[in-house]
């Protein structure tokens, strides 16, 4: 059964129907993400001074995802106006690239960015035992400079048994270049390059311990709001995938030669909503990854 | 507005094309989209550097990289999006949307006006 108004304005919104339908979906979306954006604004402006972590996520893996994000917004507006050009050879270019770039994106995500810091350990020392770690800690210096006190000794755990084993009464960290050497100025901002792990392996008594993690959204409330928002974020890719997929597939060039103008606009509705992703990372970047 | 009544019995609105209807306009918006993706790449780059400049306190820092992120969001929702030329009945969504999400974000500010422990 055809539609009405599925390639037609109607009279009274002088809009075909989808495209409302959309906008009402990316303002219930507003509300999903804001939700998520103002939660993370009162765990954020509220946190103990030392307790958001800052410069443990790979900022060029980030530039370049973003990039990947922006450039897909591009070739996704490209494919659209090759559609309503009737260009279909170029809609299937342009379309094929932005698929490549979601699927590129997600791979970079769960293939390595997410995988990396499961690896990466981290033990938040006692407060009373704060000065007994100060060689990895560095806060005389740190109170000195006016930066945040560290309370964390970051690095890649050697015994990784000492988790779950009772009897093993130390943690075995080889250490991050801040931990390793946290009096060098040149510790006290992020790098945007990610600085080689040292050599030096501390020995951290669990007894002196308050918390001791994998990078997991169990490590501190920065982690919790990265993998909740990234998660959320990554899941909407998918999705734009999945459709862009459905369009780009022979279903697609069915419905171009039946009615060319109801695929141009079945592709801008996916396109707004795959610019509103991209939207929403353009915020969640510098949040995480820079701020 | 003019309507024609048509076989089907719909009504369709003639004279009444959306933004961008017209093939000789979207040949011209392409370089546009073009332009406005090297945009956002190169003000990528920019939050990316103004992140490591010192602006003397962390506060300042993200108020600059939210106004650079504000302006590349502004792009993308305005021109990829085509806000910046919409109907109307979208402006009014929006209205409402920015309405109600700006209550939500109050009310996370809300949290620090606690009158029972001042």
């Amino acid at each position: 059964m055809e539609i009405p108004y599925e390639t037609t304005a109607r009279p009274d919104t002088g809009l075909w129907n989808a495209k409302i339908g959309i906008w009402l979906f990316l303002a219930s979306e507003v509300m999903l993400f804001g939700g998520l954006f103002s939660s993370y604004i009162f765990l954020r402006l509220d946190a103990l001074p030392g307790h958001w972590p800052h410069g443990l996520l790979n900022v060029p893996v980030g530039t370049m995802n973003t990039a990947i994000l922006i450039a897909s917004s591009v070739t996704v507006v490209l494919a659209w106006a090759a559609l309503k050009m009737r260009q279909f050879t170029r809609y299937k270019i342009y379309m094929g690239i932005t698929i490549l770039c979601g699927v590129i994106f997600l791979f970079v995500k769960l293939y390595f960015e997410w995988p990396d810091k499961f690896k990466h350990f981290g033990a938040f020392i006692r407060e009373d035992r704060l000065e007994k770690y100060e060689a990895y800690l560095g806060n005389h210096h740190a109170a000195e400079k006016g930066l945040d006190p560290r309370i964390e000794i970051t690095g890649h755990l050697e015994n990784p048994e000492a988790l779950t084993d009772p009897n093993i009464k130390e943690y075995e960290v080889q250490l991050d270049q801040v931990s390793a050497a946290p009096d060098d100025p040149a510790s006290d901002r992020p790098h945007f390059w990610q600085v080689p792990r040292s050599e030096k392996v501390a020995h951290i008594e669990k007894e002196d311990v308050e918390r001791a993690t994998y990078f997991l959204p169990t490590h501190s409330t920065f982690f919790a709001t990265y993998f909740t928002i990234t998660g959320l974020h990554g899941a909407h890719v998918l999705g734009g995938v999945i459709v862009f997929t459905y369009f780009w597939l022979p279903i697609g060039a069915n419905l171009y030669k039946r009615n060319p103008e109801h695929l141009a606009n079945r592709v801008e509705v996916a396109g707004l909503f795959w610019h509103f992703v991209d939207l929403v990372w353009i915020f969640v970047f510098p949040l995480f990854y820079l701020l | 507005m003019d309507e024609t009544p048509t076989a089907a019995g719909e009504i369709v609105a003639r004279n009444e094309h959306a933004p961008h209807d017209n093939h000789h306009d979207v040949s011209q918006h392409v370089k546009k989209y073009l332009l406005v993706g090297g945009v956002l790449l190169a003000f990528t780059g920019l939050t990316v550097f103004l992140s490591y400049v010192d602006f003397g306190n962390r506060k300042t820092n993200i108020a600059v990289g939210m106004l650079v992120a504000a302006i590349k969001a502004g792009m993308v929702a305005g021109i990829f999006m085509h806000l910046s030329a919409e109907r109307k009945l979208i402006y009014r969504i929006l209205i409402f949307t920015a309405m109600f999400v700006f209550a939500l974000f109050w009310l996370t500010y809300l949290h620090w006006y606690n009158p029972i422990s001042r």
